[in-house]
């Protein structure tokens, strides 16, 4: 649970994230000589999709194929603290990356006057949704045994949170694009990046990611029964 | 200490456990004794937790391992068939690490050295668990069962893939943490359980057939009166005298390795009756000079056959002349 700094996993995620961030930083305000932080914010969310995986995709599935999760099993550790436990450890890591990529603003604070709300708006929406993402990977890794395939579903399955709000705009039936913008990760997102704080959308991240961590806890449950 | 009662387990519909119920007390060292697929690893799995049954219950201590599974867990120290390591620890962070999974509450590094004396891996404390040889990995796996001094310690299948010397190591080890502990050990190698374990249950097709103590076991086995006789001669007429000779049951010859003029028998002899004389005599009339006469143990295979034969009963003078 605590692995992620004695692997170089950890590392690497942070590395990558870090100039990832940069990167998309320097590209869309410093080059573009704009203190509008959005085209950022939205670009890391994209990011997302593709990093976190990353970070979850070995969490449960290691486990079982090490058979270390009999150790996990069998010690007087309930299943929901095993699977928040290593929730908050990919959480941890997660979280250390957004505050040093926080960093970056700095830089804009230097320059110009940015609009403090909704960058604060946006980070938080940023660690919503990574809260959602890394539950629903949580979920994929207690599913398999394959790093590689807990990380290429889970890829798959956040593809398909996003690409809903894209379609969205393209269907006509009235009711079915009420669900589908309901349901969708990313058009939450929005109000967030707006600078408005929603509590609407608030609960519903906070809800996936409760869901999907449930979901784990069931899937070791009736592993057990099976 | 530990209760079963009624335990029922199956995988869609195969029945890996039917009706399994044992008991053991404080103190014992069982031994769990079983061909392959017989339901071993899945009744320690499920004493452990790992598993839950279809029906059926386990209490250690009087803890229920469902209800109230994380007092019945702190109770145990549990090795399975392969060990769980995290192979990117070094020994001390593992077992630094099982020891807070424990929740222990003895000093920890007092406790862990402790831990490492015990299994003598205290020279490999900071080194990488991946980079360990088979041989000490299983001993990192006996101390991570070992971590927290839990009155009761399950072992599935310890000695497996170690070398003879490892073996006997883990013996030793197994028997010292016998006097303080309640010990289970699955098996399929007789020795191992004759060394180490006080009782004996033997499970076959997912129901116990035999629930022993090993001095009864260790009697039929020194009771085999099954012989290896090896005889210059010629096969078959020496096969003839043998079984002209009273108290010899079951003459038959046997594959020889040796070739030439050597032939070898097995036989059985009659319960209460001594037929070597007999047979040295017998031999000697006609000039054929006996090699090699030896008892030969009964092994693992035949006790474990007969028990499943006879229906969880030892063979009795009875049943073994009808075997005749």
């Amino acid at each position: 649970m605590r692995s992620y700094f004695t692997t170089p996993i950890g590392y690497v995620f942070a590395a990558i994230f870090l100039s990832l961030s940069a990167a998309v930083f320097c590209y869309t305000t410093l080059y573009a000589l704009s203190a509008d932080t959005s085209t950022y914010f939205t670009a890391m969310l994209v990011a997302f999709v593709v990093l976190l995986p990353l970070l979850t995709m070995k969490t449960l599935s290691e486990e079982r194929k090490m058979r270390t999760e009999q150790l996990l099993l069998s010690s007087p550790v309930s299943l929901s603290g095993m699977v928040v436990a290593k929730f908050l450890a990919a959480f941890t890591v997660f979280f250390g990356c957004i505050l040093l990529s926080s960093l970056n603003f700095i830089i804009l604070y230097t320059h110009a006057e940015p609009n403090t709300a909704t960058i604060l708006g946006n980070l938080l929406a940023l660690i919503l949704v990574g809260m959602a993402f890394l539950a629903i990977g949580i979920f994929v890794s207690s599913l398999t045994e394959s790093q590689l395939a807990a990380s290429v579903i889970t890829v798959a399955i956040l593809l398909v949170l996003m690409i809903i709000s894209f379609a969205n705009s393209l269907i006509s039936v009235s009711w079915l694009r009420f669900l589908l913008s309901g349901l969708s990760v990313f058009s939450r997102f929005q109000n967030f990046a707006n600078g408005i704080f929603d509590v609407a959308s608030l609960v519903y991240y906070l809800s996936l990611t409760a869901v999907f961590l449930f979901l784990t806890v069931r899937v070791y449950d009736r592993r057990r029964y099976a | 200490m530990i209760k079963v009662e009624h335990l029922v387990k199956s995988y869609g519909t195969h029945y890996a456990l039917s009706d399994v119920s044992f008991e053991i007390a404080e103190g014992e060292v069982v031994g769990f004794l079983g061909p392959n697929g017989a339901g071993k690893s899945t009744t320690m799995n499920i004493l452990t937790g790992c598993l839950s049954s279809n029906s059926g219950t386990v209490t250690v201590n009087g803890a229920d391992i469902l209800k109230n599974p994380a007092e019945a867990k702190r109770q145990i120290g549990y090795l399975p068939e392969q060990p769980p390591l995290y192979t990117d620890m070094t020994v001390e962070e593992y077992l630094g690490f099982v020891y807070d999974l424990k929740r222990c509450t003895l000093a920890k590094k007092e406790h862990i050295a402790e831990v490492c004396e015990v299994v003598r891996i205290a020279d490999v404390r900071r080194r990488l668990i991946r980079n360990l040889s088979k041989g000490y990995r299983q001993r990192v796996g006996i101390a991570q069962a070992l971590i927290g001094n839990p009155p009761v310690i399950i072992f599935d299948e310890p000695t497996v893939g170690l070398d003879p010397k490892q073996i006997i190591e883990v013996r030793n080890l197994l028997r010292t943490l016998g006097k303080k502990h309640t010990v289970i050990l699955s098996t399929h190698i007789l020795p191992e359980v004759q060394a180490i374990c006080d009782r004996l249950l033997i499970i076959s097709e997912g129901r116990i057939v035999a629930d022993r103590s090993t001095d009864e076991l260790t009697r039929v086995i020194r009771d085999s009166r099954r012989w290896r006789l090896k005889v210059a001669g010629p096969e078959r007429e020496v096969l003839g005298v043998l079984r002209g000779i009273p108290g010899v049951l079951r003459a038959e010859p046997q594959a020889d390795r040796e070739g030439g003029e050597v032939s070898t028998f097995s036989f059985e002899s009659a319960a209460g009756t001594d037929v070597r004389a007999d047979i040295f005599y017998a031999l000697a009339e006609r000039k054929w000079p006996v090699y090699g006469l030896e008892a030969v143990g009964t092994d693992l295979e035949d006790v474990f056959l007969q028990l499943v034969e006879h229906g969880g009963e030892l063979p009795t003078e009875k049943t073994a002349r009808r075997r005749k």
